[in-house]
């Protein structure tokens, strides 16, 4: 399932590479992202996904090497502007104020309004929908301090759909979910790429899941792997990538990894 | 926005109820009658002198640091993202305390005392700023936490510090100047001779910080998720820092050491009116203007002739008021 020629990428990454003190974390990563593609970063702790994730979304830059986005280098976009064409679900969300679910989500309109402007009714629409999305229309009016990980982490989902950048950056989106929502969200994400033309970048741990829903993999650990889902998850990849044995097996008709 | 200015509406109709109030109590009372009148039309009678010369500037004085002490709680509690957070978390009083103590200590007049306790306060805050500044640059913290417990860290240390060169000066003080060293400790507004200049910075304050409201409550979700929705978050947490520390050393310059305006006054308003910073940060400087008006009218009526220093009554009204809120918090 490759994407159209004609439309350009979102964003690039050239000959990246990300340090952490004297550590390397990433050496000479390349990739480019088009409406259309669902990127899945894989890779053990410590690979560097969090710090991929934060350098691609512009919160630090990369030690060597440039990102792009939408044609231009992060830096030089305005960042209200920059928010509106790409969001960041960092991978954890602390509260510790009282806010209600829907107050939380409609911060992602953040972008779109201007210093004096208040949310209106079409920011609210939205917000209520996102909530509905992620299976949450219920818990509108609760404090999201009573809630638990799991809603938190779809409650922040919600904002990242409130917001409506064409490329979303998640890191490990549903880690804290159960089976189900992991599925919800993952099919979410996916009709927003597929319907809406949008890009996703995600972090995960669940190699099944990325396999089933990815169009696109990006595997950490050594050098990194990146390509068409089926070209960049092998037995061979993910095993020297995580420094363990995988085996690759079909069941019926879906693909799944199974570590020795 | 009209339920903003609804609010804001409703304390200011407070706020000028206990303004006149705090100008006809006293130990000379003023009939509330009479008021309006010497007020606005001064006939040099010696009601009309204590109305102009004693009690108004007096309470627009603590009107006006009540109000400073609860915005910059309020700014303080979203750069730390903690609800405990207040005015002086960062040691801003502490260093004002060791200036204006300093001060008595040499025989220094009220006007150097002030002098004192604005240098000290100003030391304090560039000393957290010269240690934590790079703190402040951090936004992608990829662990669990983000840069405000080290910037809070930073700020009690020092903090404790300053309180042991207070210790210090108390002991080595001779002991005609201690009763004047503890007022100003506790907080008492009978000292303050100008309004003017808190009334204009809390003006100033709200005017930096209420275009940045919005950005604010972004702020309150992390750095990583502020960034990320197109918020300059470093030049937001310097902004924030300096607009707060300031309010808080013109605040304690003007009335010594009060305490907990700048905790109780947020969290009450944010659990009657709710987070919002654009509805709070006002709301804030009247409510705080009128507790702190109020207490300070409490202060020299209650045991009169005798004044009690002002930080005793919002103390002992704070903690009893901090501790149901807490409560109240996690029954919900």
């Amino acid at each position: 399932m490759s994407s159209p020629q004609h439309l350009s990428p979102l964003l690039q990454a050239e000959n990246l590479s990300l340090r952490v003190g004297v550590r390397v974390l990433i050496e000479a990563l390349s990739m480019t992202v088009t409406p259309g593609e669902l990127w899945c970063v894989l890779g053990p702790n410590g690979s560097g996904k969090t710090t991929l994730l934060h350098t691609l979304a512009g919160l630090r830059a990369p030690d060597a090497g440039a990102v792009q986005l939408a044609g231009r280098p992060l830096a030089a976009w305005d960042t209200t502007e920059a928010a509106r064409l790409r969001g960041l679900l960092p991978q954890t969300l602390h509260d510790a104020f009282s806010a209600s679910a829907l107050e939380i989500v409609l911060m992602g309109r953040h972008p779109h309004l201007s210093r004096w402007g208040w949310e209106g009714e079409v920011d609210r629409d939205m917000a209520v929908a996102a909530l509905a999305a992620v299976e949450l229309a219920s818990v509108a009016e609760r404090d999201v301090v009573t809630l638990s990980g799991g809603e938190r982490q779809r409650v922040g989902i919600a904002a990242l759909l409130a917001q409506d950048p064409p490329l979303l950056l998640l890191d490990e989106p549903v880690a804290h979910l159960d089976m189900r929502h992991q599925v919800v969200v993952l099919r979410l994400l996916r009709e927003l790429v597929r319907g809406a033309n949008k890009a996703v970048v995600l972090s995960i741990h669940d190699l099944n899941l990325a396999r089933r829903f990815a169009t696109h993999a990006l595997v950490l650990g050594g050098a990194p792997v990146e390509g068409l889902v089926d070209e960049a998850m092998t037995e061979v990849t993910l095993a020297a990538a995580f420094g363990h044995p995988v085996a690759r097996r079909e069941i019926g008709d879906r693909v799944v990894f199974i570590a020795e | 926005m009209a339920r903003a200015l609804r609010i804001w509406l409703v304390l200011l109709t407070v706020s000028a109820a206990v303004l006149f109030a705090a100008l006809a109590f006293g130990s000379s009372p003023i009939a509330l009658a009479d008021l309006p009148r010497l007020l606005f039309a001064p006939d040099g009678s010696v009601a009309s002198e204590v109305v102009h010369n004693l009690r108004l500037p007096r309470a627009l004085a603590a009107f006006g640091t009540g109000g400073l002490l609860a915005v910059a709680g309020a700014l303080m509690q979203v750069l730390l993202r903690n609800p405990l957070a207040d005015p002086y978390v960062l040691g801003v009083s502490s260093g004002a305390a060791v200036g204006a103590l300093g001060a008595m200590v040499i025989g220094l007049g009220a006007g150097l005392v002030q002098l004192g306790a604005f240098g000290g306060a100003l030391l304090s805050i560039v000393l957290v700023f010269a240690i934590a500044h790079r703190d402040f640059a951090r936004v992608s913290a990829t662990g669990a936490s983000d840069t405000a417990p080290r910037l809070l860290l930073t700020g009690v240390i020092l903090a404790a510090g300053w309180s042991a060169v207070i210790s210090l000066m108390l002991t080595l003080a001779p002991e005609a100047q201690i009763r004047g060293m503890l007022f100003w400790l506790v907080g008492d507004v009978a000292g303050a001779d100008s309004f003017v200049v808190p009334l204009l910075v809390l003006a100033v304050v709200l005017l930096v910080t209420y275009p940045l409201a919005r950005e604010l409550n972004v702020l309150l979700r992390g750095p990583a998720v502020a960034a990320s929705l197109g918020v300059r978050v470093v030049p937001l947490r310097r902004t924030l820092y300096v607009v707060a520390s300031l309010a808080s050393a013109i605040a304690v310059t003007t009335s010594g050491n009060v305490g907990f305006i700048g905790l109780v006054v947020p969290h009450a308003l944010r659990l009657a009116i709710g987070n919002d910073q654009r509805v709070l940060l006002p709301a804030c400087a009247l409510a705080g203007g009128t507790l702190l008006l109020l207490a300070d009218t409490a202060a020299r009526t209650l045991v009169a002739p005798q004044q009690l220093p002002v930080g005793v009554i919002t103390a002992l009204v704070g903690v009893p008021t901090f501790l149901f809120l807490l409560t109240a918090r996690r029954g919900r």
